[in-house]
């Protein structure tokens, strides 16, 4: 309603007023260019100015103030020290005030830095014309020129040895880099696909580092093993352990779906990598009452009673079972290695 | 046999046939009859288990049984022993309000001598694990690193480290160890509730428990600090990194849009 009320003419007249604008009167679209500029308080009322700078400088002091507080709580509180705050609970004193003064101080410079540019500093503003990014023709033909007459004056034309040796040297650089490349390998070979586990040795409870027996372990429960042989501070510990863990539950056998995980249990105990199959997470959480074993990481779900079965979620393969049974003192032992690569898949693993 | 089958019609014949029945059945039974049975006639316990059914016939029957052995409803309760009805009575989880995928911790309905009376007649179904003494789930002394060393191992797959809880599939989920007392973390251990496995003494020794009860309570307890400040829920990463876009982001853009905001201007020259 109100912009047809306004005789055509006017509009860019209007719009334009401040500089660097073009106007054309039968253009609708004309550059409007900039606002015109508008003083602050601070720049026509002195008294104004004189309270910003107070403003600025209260600031800067501040900081001043929590950086000598951070000084002084360095010096005054012990490491140790706990005290209540609220809403944070129950926090260290050293932390948590060395953490707040030098915030502050920090905080309290921009905030000073800030607020003069706001209000004190010249707030005019300018147009920055840009310019071609061509150089000029001239400057061109200079650069050439003395590029030309370096070439010519290095004698790289002329002296041929100096100059196949330079390149020569050049070229092999590199090398020193590709040969590097080479502490990529060596290549895993079958480290993928075999684990510690082998015929005839002991599942080690991780708790009490003691062989497991058949009696130790009731319908319901939940153990961890690692395989005999194995110390705590060896320093391939967390390396092999990343391969051979296990999760040793016992289902009453009725309870197995699948032949094969029953004839390579032990009396209804199973022994299964802890290692998921999707991307190789630690993955324990058993429900005791489904027998479903969830990853952490991307709910993969498997059915221990199902030879572990994926029943959701990424994970590609059943977690891998280890054929256990019972050797002549009564202990838990492996029958072999996982017939299958524990852990994520890989390319090679078909 | 010709002699006593010449007298099978004597006017006696039918007393002594009972006789000998009646001391067969006698005699069977006490070779039959459980052997903690005889014990339990110590009338205090014989006691707590006749009030223990009353009060099991009026709370818990509908569900689990006339005589604990189970229904569609809820599972037998033959062998869970005294200490997984100290635990799911003690806190609140028995009786059930309603069926889902997890019943959860509310307000304890029975008191303390109820809740004895009713594990001491559920423990005499069947032998299971009894309910702790003090001293048996007592944290004083126990080693707290160790306890954290078994606590990563056994417990942090579901209850997160410092036992803040966490999700498990179908809307069932581990709680969170907060405030939980140590009596029923060793009971929840040994008796392994709902979805949870066991970890019987056999794989966990005793000292072992006490010593992850030590822990929880050191990193989950009513006064365990937070040196680090804000402990967002002790959840990990995801919390932290909500915070950080949300607090930490949204600051900086306040911040931003002050300092390119336009500055007051005097109204008019």
């Amino acid at each position: 309603m109100s912009s047809q009320e306004i005789p055509e003419e006017i509009l860019p007249v209007e719009q334009g007023t401040a500089h660097g604008a073009v106007t054309v009167a039968d253009d609708p679209f004309a550059d409007p260019g900039l606002p015109a500029h508008k003083p602050r308080v601070q720049d026509i009322d002195e008294r104004a100015a004189r309270r910003s700078e107070r403003a600025v400088a209260f600031l800067f002091t501040l900081s001043m103030l929590a950086t000598v507080a951070f000084i002084a709580s360095y010096v005054v509180f012990p490491v140790d020290q706990i005290v209540y705050i609220w809403p944070f609970g129950h926090v260290s004193a050293l932390n948590f005030s060395l953490g707040m003064t030098l915030g502050l101080a920090l905080f309290f410079i921009g905030a000073g830095a800030v607020h003069w540019a706001r209000t004190l500093m010249s707030d005019v503003e300018t147009a920055a014309e840009r310019h071609p990014i061509e150089a000029e023709p001239e400057v061109k033909a200079q650069v050439l020129a003395d590029f030309a007459a370096g070439a010519a004056e290095s004698g790289l034309g002329r002296r041929k040895l100096i100059r196949n040796t330079m390149f020569g040297a050049l070229a092999l650089v590199p090398l020193s880099g590709v040969v590097l490349l080479r502490d990529l390998g060596p290549l895993p070979e079958k480290k993928l696909r075999t684990t510690m586990w082998s015929r005839g040795k002991q599942l080690i409870n991780m708790n009490t580092m003691e062989p497991l027996r058949p009696e130790d372990i009731v319908v319901g429960s939940l153990t961890f093993a690692m395989p005999e042989g194995l110390e705590e501070d060896a320093h391939d510990f967390q390396t092999q352990m990343g391969k051979a863990a296990l999760m040793i539950v016992r289902i009453e056998p009725d309870d197995i779906k699948n032949k094969r995980e029953r004839e390579w249990a032990h009396e209804g105990i199973v022994a299964f990598s802890k290692i998921c199959t999707h991307v190789g997470c630690p993955i324990s959480l058993y429900e005791q009452q489904t027998h479903h074993v969830l990853c952490p990481c991307h709910q993969s779900t498997f059915d221990l009673s199902d030879g572990a079965r994926v029943i959701f979620g990424p994970a590609g393969h059943p977690l891998p079972q280890l054929r256990i049974g019972v050797n002549d003192e009564g202990n838990l032992e492996a029958l072999g290695d996982f017939e299958e690569p524990v852990g994520a898949a890989f390319w090679e693993r078909g | 046999m010709k002699k006593l089958s010449a007298r099978r019609r004597h006017p006696l014949a039918a007393v002594v046939v009972l006789l000998l029945a009646l001391a067969a059945t006698g005699g069977l039974y006490a070779v039959f009859a459980p052997a903690g049975k005889a014990q339990a006639d110590e009338t205090a316990q014989s006691l707590a288990i006749d009030e223990g059914k009353k009060l099991y016939s009026v709370g818990c029957a509908s569900c689990h049984g006339t005589g604990g052995q189970g229904t569609t409803d809820g599972p037998s309760l033959a062998g869970v022993g005294s200490a997984a009805v100290d635990f799911q009575v003690g806190t609140g989880r028995m009786p059930a309000q309603q069926p889902g995928a997890q019943v959860p911790k509310k307000k304890v309905v029975y008191t303390q001598a109820e809740i004895d009376q009713l594990a001491a007649y559920v423990a005499s179904l069947g032998a299971g694990p009894i309910t702790p003494t003090e001293k048996q789930v007592s944290p004083d002394g126990a080693d707290i690193a160790r306890g954290g060393d078994l606590f990563r191992t056994n417990c942090a797959q579901c209850h997160n480290f410092t036992g803040e809880g966490g999700a498990l599939t179908h809307g069932k989920y581990a709680p969170s160890l907060e405030d939980v007392s140590p009596k029923h973390i060793y009971e929840a251990m040994q008796t392994g509730p709902q979805s949870m496995p066991s970890f019987p003494d056999t794989t966990m020794p005793e000292q072992q428990k006490r010593d992850i009860i030590a822990y929880v309570k050191a990193v989950n307890g009513e006064d365990s600090a937070s040196p680090g400040g804000l402990a967002l829920g002790g959840l990990g990463p995801v919390s932290e990194g909500l915070f950080g876009w949300i607090f930490g982001l949204g600051a900086l853009i306040a911040v931003a849009v002050w300092v390119a905001a336009h500055t007051a201007k005097a109204k008019k020259s």
